[in-house]
């Protein structure tokens, strides 16, 4: 390798020299670079956490700061353990989880599928159906409460134009029945082209030649599909799963307007029950070890898939 | 002519077109419905059925921006003419305009919010993922990881150490606070996408400068920040609507000075029984910006969306 002049004499040039030449190197500039985020994160993260831990083996209780501030172990993750109402608010998150992810991966998947046959127009279409997505959870899961009025709702007028029932003799979110159904609703309106869009980039990356390798040996387009197609965009659509597994596990703004965790406690998903628990009952030490427990679990889960996600990207 | 087998027939185009068309009507319907609702009277905002055609009126947006208190008779008539449009429409109602609402300071609370958390964040987020994607960082994987899992805390489970610190600072309910806090929460999401666009600037361009005699930050101001430029912009509209649309801090950290717009639009009531008018013209001022942002981004959302995990 010959050495341009310039860094010849870059290279004679002694160190403490080259230093004031150049500034600060190249170590303390990655420092400096680096600090600042780390320190934001560690402070407004990771400090909370810890703290979150800690408080959870105490009896602590923001609203009472003068009481004294017991150590009570691991009581408080026995009570949420040992709690039914900490299990029906996990079966109402796993019931909104289970059915969003499965609607919202089929008809995203369909979707995708379609906007990949490339007809005119294709590019604005998509657009225009990410728009849900991209707006506050909060001020639209509002707006559904309108849509879901009984007789002057739009939805129930629609519902009622198709089936013929009368549009005031149900409720969305009055019915014990009908509310987790009502987030579902709702959710997968708004997140499907989330999962659509990620499919869309699993199937714009297959290959062409592929196709044309199959279509040579008369593959049926059938079984281009299953044997093709699939499997390729599989790793894609694992993803989408992941990404709307975490953010349903945290749902909070789109339910907490629509239902508001009712009727009863038919829609308390995890994160509105902990924020009563936190900042209407104010168990500061009972809410922590439940907040700790939720992201374990978050946690835990998440990494098991990415394992399998990451065995299915190898094959 | 030529000819690909893997080209799709033009009746499939149809079939798929239509489909998907379909479906984006579908969607819209809710968003057009919003809009179509601010522009409603409140009778025929609560019509049944439903109106599709009605004779437009901006009452909404009038009680949006204001609180009316109401007048008798005698009162209206010693006010006289109404001087503007507004004072007519609310005058009609049997009601008098007492002063403005507080829609337009929690608008402007998410404007200084939104672009102050998001400007902090691109300075921040830009200058570590320089070091991450050019220097060797020491644990540089787990630092990124670790980035990147702050994303995976629920809101609220955070929330309660934060209120309690920020309770301490003095922090609760104040401008500085929340972007602070937007910052931290974005952070994760910056650092991965502009690592992704510093990445793809080739290394050659620093090196040319840098043998030029610059230093490595004049190399890193003059020659990486133009080039990284539309991966700035875009990963900052990513910033700024998420801020603008977070709800679970802002309603728990925030009831005054500092409180935004989502936690507040649902809370809009008129004088008798939901304002839905009112509500659906906060919403559409509130959300029709972010749709045309996304017009703007719609090369860029899906590396925004999965943390640059997807390049299109």
């Amino acid at each position: 390798m010959t050495l341009s002049p310039m860094e010849t004499a870059a290279a004679k040039t002694p160190d403490s020299m080259a230093k004031r030449i150049r500034g600060l190197s190249d170590r303390t500039i990655a420092w400096i670079f680096v600090a600042p985020t780390i320190f934001l994160l560690l402070a407004v993260n990771i400090f909370p956490l810890i703290w979150t831990i800690r408080l959870s083996f105490t009896n602590f209780r923001v609203n009472r700061p003068n009481n004294d501030v017991e150590w009570v172990g691991l009581r408080n993750y026995e009570r949420i353990l040992t709690d039914p109402d900490v299990w029906n608010t996990m079966q109402a998150t796993a019931h909104f989880l289970i059915w969003t992810i499965a609607l919202q991966v089929l008809i995203g998947f369909a979707l995708a599928y379609l906007i990949n046959k490339k007809f005119k127009g294709n590019d604005m279409w998509t657009t225009i159906i990410v728009f849900p997505m991209m707006l506050s959870p909060a001020v639209v899961g509002n707006f559904w409460t309108f849509l879901y009025q009984p007789q002057i709702g739009l939805f129930n007028y629609v519902v009622a134009f198709f089936t013929g029932a009368d549009p005031a003799s149900f409720s969305m979110i009055g019915d014990v029945h009908l509310a987790p159904w009502a987030i579902v609703i709702a959710d997968t309106w708004m997140w499907t082209p989330f999962v659509m869009l990620i499919c869309l980039a699993g199937l714009r990356s297959i290959p062409d030649s592929i196709y044309e390798a199959a279509e040579c040996d008369r593959a049926s387009k059938w079984r281009q599909f299953w044997t093709i197609t699939i499997p390729m965009a599989l790793p894609f659509l694992m993803l989408a799963v992941l990404f709307r597994g975490i953010e349903n596990f945290k749902m909070f703004d789109l339910v907490v307007q629509l239902t508001g965790g009712g009727p009863g406690n038919t829609t308390t998903l995890t994160s509105i029950d902990l924020k009563r628990e936190a900042f209407e009952k104010w168990r500061t030490g009972y809410s922590s070890a439940y907040a700790v427990i939720l992201f374990v679990t978050v946690f835990g889960l998440a990494s098991i898939y990415v394992k399998a996600l990451n065995k299915v990207k190898e094959r | 002519m030529s000819f690909s087998v893997t080209e799709p027939t033009k009746g499939t185009k149809w079939f798929a077109g239509i489909l998907v068309i379909g479906y984006a009507c579908i969607t819209l319907v809710p968003l057009l419905w919003i809009i179509a609702t601010g522009f409603k009277s409140p009778a025929d905002s609560i019509a049944y059925p439903p109106v599709v055609v009605f004779e437009p009126t901006l009452e909404g947006y009038v009680n949006l921006f204001t609180e009316r208190t109401r007048a008798t008779p005698d009162m209206l008539e010693a006010a006289g003419e109404p001087d503007t449009w507004y004072d007519a429409i609310v005058q009609e109602r049997g009601t008098v305009i007492s002063g403005p609402s507080r829609y337009g300071e929690r608008f402007l609370n998410s404007v200084i919010i939104g672009f102050g958390s998001t400007f902090l964040c691109m300075v921040l987020g830009t200058m570590a993922a320089y070091a991450f994607s050019r220097f060797k960082v020491p644990l540089k994987d787990d630092l990124l990881f670790f980035i990147l899992s702050t994303r995976m805390m629920p809101p609220i489970a955070v929330a309660i150490p934060i209120f309690l610190m920020f309770r301490n600072l003095g922090l609760n309910d104040t401008h500085l606070g929340m972007i602070l806090l937007y910052t931290a929460v974005n952070l994760s999401l910056s650092v991965w996408l502009l690592k992704g666009f510093i990445d793809e600037i080739p290394i050659e361009y620093e090196e040319a400068a840098l043998i030029d005699g610059y230093t490595r930050f004049q190399a890193f101001y003059k020659v990486v920040l133009p080039q990284a430029a539309t991966g700035i912009a875009s990963t900052a509209i990513f910033c700024l609507i998420f801020a603008w649309n977070e709800y679970a801090f802002a309603v728990l950290l925030t009831s005054g000075t500092a409180q935004t717009a989502p936690p507040f639009i649902p809370t809009i009531i008129g004088t008798s029984g939901k304002d839905w008018p009112a509500v659906a013209a906060g919403a559409t001022i509130f959300l029709v910006p972010v749709m045309v942002f996304t017009i703007l981004l719609r090369k860029h959302l899906l590396r925004g969306i999965t943390f640059g995990a997807v390049r299109k």
